[in-house]
Order: C-alpha cells, then structure tokens, then sequence
C-alpha cells in the first residue's frame, strides 16, 4: 500500500429525501409541466436520480405570471427590511442543510463532495447573508437615492456551479426588489428543486422564486418573454451573442457572464510551491468546469521545466474516482456531450503538435471521466489555446518578458479572469494593470467571495455579479 | 479695400490629421433656409476602420495617463473651446437657423459640460470602485478601467452640444473615440476637432467622421475591434439592427435618447464606457 491508497471513505446518500419526480416550482408549489418529464442522472455512474419536469411556453408563461403578479401584489411592496429578512431566513436554511446540498450537489453534477461541502455550500449561504444585508440599504448602492427594482427577473444558470449560480443569481435580485423566474441547466436540476423546497420553508410569498426545468427551448422561451424585464445569464459565449442579439431593443437589462480562456501567469521569482498548488487549483478544480479556469499557463521560460515537472509529479498525487467519496479530488465529467467535447479538443491539441501528457490514474468503469491533462509547447494560434476546453486540461506556453507575458494573456476575444505569481508586488500591481481580464488573482486563483465583484471584459459578457456591483445590475436609478 | 473671405475645407479627422474622405465623396451641408455653407467629407467605410484603427492605436497612451494629465488635457480643450467662441456662435447660427444669443447659450453649455466632465477624470474611480471586505487574506480592490474604442453616433438634432455631451463623458476614463457627427451639422464638429488637434489630446483619441451614419454606423456596430456601441443619437436610424450587429462580438451598447436632456451629464455615461477590474491580492499571515 501506498500513501497514496486511502480506504474509501464515501459520504452517504441516506441524508437526502428526493422524490421520484419533480414537477415546476410556480408560486410556491410544485406543479406539473406540460411536456414530458427527463431525467437527471449521477455522471459519475450514468444512474437515474429522479425525474424531472420540461417546461413548455405555455409553462414558461405561468411561471412569469406567477412573478409578476408576486412583484406588483407583494413584493414590490414589502420594506427593504422585510425583503433582507427572507433572505436571512434563506441563508440560514441553507446552512442548516448543508450536507444535504453538497451531497445532491454531488451526486447531480459530478464535482467532489469535499467541493461542495467546503466551497459551494458554504459559498451559498454567505451570497444569501451579503445581499440579506443590502436590501434595506440600497440608496447606498451607487445609484443615488431611492434606486428602483426592475420587475421580473429571467434568469439562465449553468451546470457547472449549480446551486452556487442559483445563488449568485437570487440573492442580488430579491435584495433589490426583483422578483424571478429561474432555469436551472437540463443535467443539474437538483439542487435548485431543492432549493424550492428551501424557499418554501422560509415561507417566501408565493410567486418571488419560480423555478422551471427544461432544456435550451425552455431558457429561449423565458429570456425572450415579453414581460421578463431583466435577463441574467450564466454560460456560454455563444449562447451569450444570441441573447443579446434576442434582446436587442427590447429595454430588458441584461447581463451576461460568459466563457474564458484565462492565462495563469508564473514569473520565475514566484513561491514555486505555492504556485503550482494554485495551477492545480486553477485548472482542475472542478474538473475544469469552470468559467475563469486558469486554462492557460504561462511560464516565464527560465523556470519552465521545474514548474512542469512539478505540476505533473502533484497531478500523479490527484484522486479521481467516485464524487461522493471525502478523498476524491476529481470528480466526474458532467455529461457525456461535455466529454465528447473535451475530447475533440484534446485530439486537436495532439494533432496540432502539442505534448501531451496525462496523469496515470485508474478510470471507473461506469460514468463520465477525463483524467488531468497537460499540453505543453502549446502555440499561441493553437485551438487549445484559444478556445474554452471547459475540462481539466491545461495548455502550457512560455514567455521571456512582463511584456510578453501581457500581450499573450491578453491576446484572445475573452477577458474574465487572469493570474500572476511573483514575490514582487510592484509586478503584480503593475502586471494586473495591463490585463484585459475582469477578475485578478495575484499569488492565489479561483477565490469567490459575495463582497467581491466577478465578470468579464470582451466577449465573457457585461456585468458583474457580487459585490455592490452585483446589487446594481438588478437596479435602476430613480428619474 | 474689402475682404474677400477664405472659406475652410471641411475634411474628416483622423488619427490627428484631417484627410479627406478616400471615397473623395462630399456632401452640401446648407443652411435650414437652403443656403450653401459647404461641401463636407461623406466618410465611407474605409475612412470609419481607418478611423477604428487610429482609435486602437491611441487608446494605450490615453489610458495609460495619469488620471490628472487627462484632466488637465480636457481642461485645456475647454480652454481652447472659449477662445474659439466666436467661430462656434457663428457656425451654429449659420447650420441650426437659431438667434446669436441660442447660439451664445449652447457654446456656454458645450464648455460648462466639458469643464466638468475634465474634472471627473481623478474622481469616478473613487465612486465608482471600492474595497471589498472578503472573507479570507487578500487585499481585494474593484476599480473602473476604460473599455478601449467607442463608436458614437452624436446627437443629430445638435450642432456641438449634443456631441460633446456624447464624446467628453466617453474621454474621461482613457476610452478612444470614433464618433459620427449630427449629419445636418457636421461643421461644429470638425471646428471642435480642430480644438482637439491643438489642445495635447494625443493623435487618434478622438476621431471625427461625417457623413451619413445610416451608411456608417453598421460598419462602427459590427467591427470587431470596437468595443462599445454609444447609440445615443441613432434614434432615427435602424438601431436594433445596430445592436443586433453588435452583440457578435458583445459590444457594451448605450441605447438612443431622446428629448432635450438626451446624453445629459452624468456619472452614469462615464462608467457606461468602463469594465470593472477586481484584483486579489494575497497577504501573508504574520
């Protein structure tokens, strides 16, 4: 036995209590859709774990009515502290069932249960406590006295993050006044049904939270809803162009957070072990499911063999296997098309000339997996370069100058987020200066926090989330 | 002896020169009562990308000044402003038909605005960013960054108000600008771009076209090296196709206003133009 073998030490599923099927969450209850339900399955053994309701148009339309008639009936109504009020009491039922979220979390999407117990969760209740907080203070948000809410609030999150974007996106909105109805992504409906629950428990008035299932067709039909007064979205960039492109004209205010392509920028003075503890972090964690992963390393040459070697001797340590178990470190690829995905880009890397090298780690036999990957002599117009892999892949480069550093970083249509490693903090400042990128990380990466605003420059999209600047994308200035 | 007067060329302004159109195209710009004032440059297509192009080049420089320099250059162009009254008054009063004293008002305006707008440079990102207390080590601080190039369609129903209501807020955070002047009152706009020109706002800061921004503006909305779409005078043209073009690439776009206090000064069309940059910085644990 190695030290490397550990006993496998599964967090157990008998803290839930899911039903079978789940129907659309409209005005406080649990109502059936139209169409035919679908079910959502553990990626990382291709089981069913219930199923789950396809909103139609028709669907859509109940549940923005419902949100409508929550926003001019009650909520538009209540006090600022009122409004915070719910939202503590939401934030605190988060908290109190924690482990029955993480452990739904990882059972629905894949990612390690030591990620969403320790990060996700946790991050969840502390969106809720922030903006809690605001909703009787917005005259303070930047927008001058008296900022009015928008109305009723679209809003599209991704699988990557599940409960956390519910989070991101409900939190802010409800603070301002905003009522929502909110989509989760098709293969990670779980913990937001959950969450419904949550909402019922806090006794919210009927009708501020809605929450509808379905695919692509289900989140057309609600962003483009004539009386949706404010679209939020989570995911690609693609998706992201035919949103604005869908509400142009249409006064709704939008915001969108969309992909990356991050550079992760090493100089050869930084604290190496530190450093390639935070590559790891930046590229793997999450399987690489993540929007400002650090996908794309950049290493002042003089220093490139070391870091690489030690990156690879760190990711031959990583665990993968089965999410719910404490020891895991990598968890499952979310679906199958996302492997497929990772895959075709994985082949283009090796067939443009990059090295690849991969961890050697044993593949569960059921289940969706990707073991950690890294392309080094990646070249600057290579795809692997350029386009968001979305997986735990990681494409290495080098440079020679601070200036070539910048202008490799910034050479690519997205701008989300960016990060530097030297003992110098004078480089850092000056360094972080010049990147195009919406969210810095300087001898650290992939840290959240609700007091901290997050989004992108370019083609990630427009608006922030977290943060002051994250309450006044669900406000308008009084006129 | 009487003087036979030297009537100026109208040309466009880019890059800190003013060519012609390479088109070699113009257009009769005339009083409301159908008198002939000039024959102004009608910029194509190739003159907005070479004006795009201009634009990029500048906007390292621009934004790279310390915030007071490019208070202090707006400040100077306000200056230069005042001491070209005169010329503005009588421009406006020839292309809008209005009194002396409506002129006289507007110039007061166009100065008043841009006098304040030069005194934001070194302050909005104070209101506009803040530090965030999160929770764990880091040092973590939000602050506004310019957004690169700005494509502007001015106001059309005004001769220089309108236009540097649109363009100075645009200037103040280190953006370049392309901006396509009111197509019935293009002769302000060249007149302030030779303010421009003399007042230290480096080359290719603000580029000036006129024209048709029927013609032009689909070209500004789909480039791929604009960064935001400012529409605020495009109400008249077939905007939405405009933001529609906008979105390949995820242009910020402002929408179109209407009315007389369209583009009024405010805080709002600064950080309008700017992306927000949040930095975390590592502390040690002493």
């Amino acid at each position: 036995m190695t030290f490397l073998e550990y006993a496998p030490a599964p967090e157990s599923t008998a803290i839930l209590n899911l039903k079978p099927e789940y129907g659309l969450f409209i005005g406080n209850e649990f109502v059936a859709a139209e169409g035919e339900s679908f079910s959502t399955i553990s990626p990382a053994t291709e089981k069913e774990i219930a199923r789950v309701a396809n909103a139609s148009p028709a669907d859509v339309d109940r549940a923005v009515a419902a949100a409508r008639k929550a926003y001019d009936k009650t909520w538009s109504k209540l006090s600022g502290r009122d409004r915070g009020k719910y939202l503590f009491r939401i934030a605190r039922l988060v908290q109190e069932r924690a482990r029955e979220l993480a452990v739904a979390e990882s059972l629905d999407n894949g990612k390690p249960i030591k990620e969403s117990r320790d990060v996700d969760v946790p991050l969840v209740a502390a969106w809720f406590f922030y903006y809690a907080g605001w909703a009787d203070k917005l005259d303070y948000a930047g927008l001058g006295g008296n900022p009015r809410s928008l109305g009723v609030a679209a809003q599209v999150i991704p699988w990557n993050f599940p409960l956390l974007m519910l989070a991101w996106k409900i939190a802010p909105a409800l603070a301002a006044g905003n009522t929502v109805v909110l989509k989760p992504a098709e293969t990670t409906p779980l913990t937001a049904l959950l969450f419904a629950e949550i909402v019922q428990q806090a006794d919210l008035p009927a009708g501020v939270v809605n929450i509808i299932t379905g695919a692509g067709e289900t989140g057309r039909a609600l962003v483009n809803h004539p009386d949706v007064d404010k679209v939020a979205f989570t995911g690609s960039t693609d998706v992201g162009r035919q949103i604005a492109r869908s509400t142009a004209g249409s006064g709704k205010k939008v915001t969108l957070e969309l992909g990356g392509k991050a550079a992760n920028i090493v100089f050869d003075d930084a604290p190496i072990d530190q450093a390639v503890e935070g590559i790891v972090n930046g590229i793997f964690f999450n399987q690489g499911h993540v929007c400002c992963a650090g996908s794309r390393l950049l290493v002042q040459e003089n220093i490139h063999d070391d870091v690489v070697d030690r990156l690879k001797s760190r990711l031959s340590t990583l665990r993968l296997g089965d999410p719910l178990d404490k020891n895991t470190d990598i968890g499952a690829i979310n679906s199958a098309e996302q492997l497929q995905r990772i895959r075709e880009l994985s082949d283009i890397g090796e067939a443009e000339g990059a090295e690849l090298w991969t961890a050697e780690c044993a593949i569960p036999e059921n289940g969706f997996w990707f073991a950690p990957t890294i392309f080094d002599n990646v070249s600057t117009s290579s795809r692997i370069a350029r386009e968001e892999i979305f997986g735990p892949v990681l494409s290495v480069l080098t440079f020679r100058t601070p200036a070539e550093a910048i202008a490799k970083a910034n050479n690519t249509p997205y701008g989300l987020s960016a990060g530097i490693w030297s003992d110098k903090g004078s480089r850092i400042l000056a360094v972080a200066d010049k990147l195009r990128a919406g969210v810095i990380w300087a001898n650290t990466f992939n840290r959240f926090d609700p007091a901290s605003p997050f989004g992108g420059y370019k083609e990630s999209g427009y608006g922030r989330e977290g943060g002051r600047h994250g309450l006044a994308a669900y406000l308008k200035g009084a006129k | 002896m009487s003087h036979i007067a030297v009537p100026k060329t109208y040309k466009l302004f880019i890059g800190g020169a003013f060519p012609r159109s390479e088109s070699g195209r113009t257009y009769e710009v005339s009083t409301p009562k159908g008198a002939f004032l000039a024959n102004a440059a009608k910029a194509s297509r190739k003159d907005a990308r070479d004006a795009i192009v201009a634009a990029r080049g500048a906007v390292s420089g621009w934004s790279g000044a310390t915030a007071y320099n490019r208070g202090q250059v707006l400040y100077r162009v306000a200056e230069v402003l005042e001491g070209r009254r005169a010329q503005f008054e009588d421009e406006i009063v020839r292309q809008e038909g209005v009194s002396a004293s409506a002129a006289r008002a507007q110039v007061d305006e166009a100065i008043d605005r841009w006098v304040w707008y030069a005194g934001w440079t070194d302050k909005f990102t104070q209101v506009a960013g803040n530090a965030n207390p999160v929770a764990g080590p880091y040092f973590n601080l939000t602050v506004p960054e310019p957004t690169g190039v700005v494509a502007i369609i001015a106001p059309q129903d005004s001769s220089l108000l309108g236009l540097v209501s649109a363009v100075a807020p645009a200037l103040v955070s280190g953006n370049a600008v392309v901006v396509v002047a009111s197509e019935a009152y293009p002769l302000s706009a060249i007149t302030l771009a030779e303010v421009l020109a003399t007042s230290d706002l480096p080359k290719g800061v603000v580029n000036v076209l006129t024209g048709s921004p029927a013609e032009i503006a689909p070209w500004l909305a789909s480039h791929a090296d604009v960064n935001a779409l400012d529409l605020v005078g495009a109400a008249a043209l077939d905007w939405i196709d405009l933001e529609i073009a906008a979105a390949d690439t995820l242009k910020r776009v402002y929408p179109p206003e209407n009315g007389a206090d369209a583009a009024s000064p405010s805080l709002a069309r600064i950080t309008a133009f700017t992306e927000t940059k949040t930095v975390w910085h590592t502390k040690a644990l002493i």
